[in-house]
């Protein structure tokens, strides 16, 4: 083999990038696989079924933006006899109080980065928020 | 029809991964036996291919030039084409290697009436090449995401980027749209150019109509096909397998599967195709040798070995001969001591 000073080198780094996850994972504390928090309150009915939920949650939320934001349509939806004003805070976080355990905890074990917090607010943040003013 | 081939090829790799997956127990061979055997051969016949190219000996000095070598002080040396130290074949490899300089310099000939002949300047190859190329490639890093637990902060900046437009939930990525429109582009070039259309073979169009079908699996899984697609119970399969203890929480649907599969077939072909130009840019004579063949020797590694014979030697090892024929030797015999 001619040129091994640089062929060896070079080998040795292609396959330490490719093998860069194993390495990564054996030098870093996994994080226990996310389990979602059930609503504290009980409730057992959503706007839709949960794998649709699982499935689309974030395709009905942006649609559910345009529809009251963008175009002013501001009916609300009713599933199963109840009634769900559209919206991340006046009908999910009613339920699902819980930001950290309910949306972060996936979110940040697979990187999903939203922009829902850019402009909502948590129920906790809300209500501090009513007390100052 | 070599296309059509390809094309066939890769709908017979979907239908074995779509119908194989549905059995029960077949999930771990397509979610954990095969990428693992995958990786094997991809890892161990890139290491082999570079192997032999290494053992493979460079007889000439045969770098291309597009500039002046060094020459005389008031010649203009262009260092970055006709690079004569080792950091300036760097840097002009750096630059091949970023900016694919050399698809830069792609020319288009065509013959008029006269006849004439006109080269004209064909940059399309090298755009396509770009779009295909990065885009791969953010798509490659994007996808750490679900290999590194926990996940780093800059690839999240990474996907930021990629998604700027926040178009959609989940969001759109620049280079899913770009890795599905370069392999259109580059698979369009093929079949419309017709002197490319005449040299292109099965191992050509095969990789692109692979890649085609990764690319569009995997946007089916992200936006469309969302049925049994839970990221976390994916995540904890694909952490699974760099962390050597793979499982398999819940049902995946098939489209993962089928997504997995097309990725395994294409790392696995990867040491035996052209792909392996990502290694062989790098060992490639006519970019990676200094242009200093006039100031350095550039021995072939396989001359034999002859060590110099002056002609003194020479009377050394044939006085005797010499002498006995007549002919006139610089140093006489000395005379024995018998006589």
């Amino acid at each position: 083999m001619y040129n091994k000073g640089t062929i060896i080198p070079g080998l040795v780094i292609f396959v330490l990038l490719v093998t860069f996850p194993i390495w990564f994972n054996a030098f870093s504390t996994a994080s226990t696989v996310p389990k979602i928090e059930l609503p504290p309150g009980g409730e057992k009915e959503c706007v839709a079924s949960a794998t649709e939920m699982r499935a689309k949650h974030m395709v009905l939320l942006n649609e559910w933006r345009d529809d009251v934001l963008r175009s002013g349509n501001k009916t609300a939806v009713t599933v199963g006899g109840k009634e769900y004003r559209r919206g991340l805070q006046t009908a999910c976080m009613q339920c699902h109080t819980n930001k950290d355990k309910f949306c972060d905890s996936c979110h940040t074990y697979t990187s999903v980065n939203v922009y829902c917090w850019d402009c909502h607010l948590t129920p906790d943040v809300a209500a501090a928020k009513k007390e100052k003013h | 029809m070599k296309y059509a081939f390809s094309f066939l090829a890769v709908i017979a790799l979907i239908l074995i991964a779509w119908l194989g997956s549905q059995i029960p127990g077949m999930p771990y061979l397509f979610g954990v036996a095969l990428p693992y055997l995958a990786m094997i051969i991809f890892l161990g016949g890139c290491v082999y291919k570079v192997v032999q190219w290494a053992k493979s000996p460079v007889p000439f000095p045969i770098q291309t030039t597009c500039g002046q070598g060094k020459s005389l002080d008031f010649i203009k040396h262009n260092r970055l084409e006709a690079p004569s130290t080792n950091g300036e074949v760097v840097a002009r490899m750096f630059l091949e290697v970023v900016t694919f300089r050399s698809l830069f310099r792609n020319t288009k000939s065509e013959i008029h009436e006269g006849p004439y002949i006109t080269y004209e300047s064909s940059k399309w190859l090298w755009c396509f090449a770009l779009i295909f190329h990065y885009s791969f490639f953010s798509i490659v890093v994007r996808h750490l995401r679900l290999f590194l637990d926990p996940v780093p902060a800059w690839i999240g900046w990474w996907e930021f980027v990629d998604g700027l437009f926040e178009v959609g939930a989940p969001t759109w990525y620049i280079s899913d749209v770009g890795l599905v429109v370069g392999c259109l582009l580059l698979f369009s070039r093929r079949l419309i150019t017709r002197h490319v259309r005449y040299i292109s073979l099965v191992n050509d169009y095969f990789p692109l109509v692979l890649i085609f079908a990764v690319a569009v699996t995997g946007i089916l899984m992200r936006f469309f096909l969302r049925a049994d697609i839970d990221i976390v119970n994916i995540k904890q399969l694909t952490v699974g397998l760099v962390t050597l203890s793979p499982v398999i929480g819940a049902k995946i649907g098939a489209i993962f599967y089928i997504h997995v599969f097309l990725v395994c077939v294409l790392i696995a072909y990867f040491p035996f195709s052209k792909l392996m130009h990502f290694a062989g840019v790098f060992l490639s004579p006519t970019r990676n040798l200094r242009n200093d063949s006039r100031a350095v020797r550039h021995i072939n590694p396989w001359n034999p070995k002859i060590l110099p014979h002056s002609y003194a030697g020479y009377e050394d090892e044939f006085r005797e001969f010499m002498v006995n024929a007549d002919i006139p030797v610089e140093k006489e015999l000395t005379p024995s001591k018998d006589e």
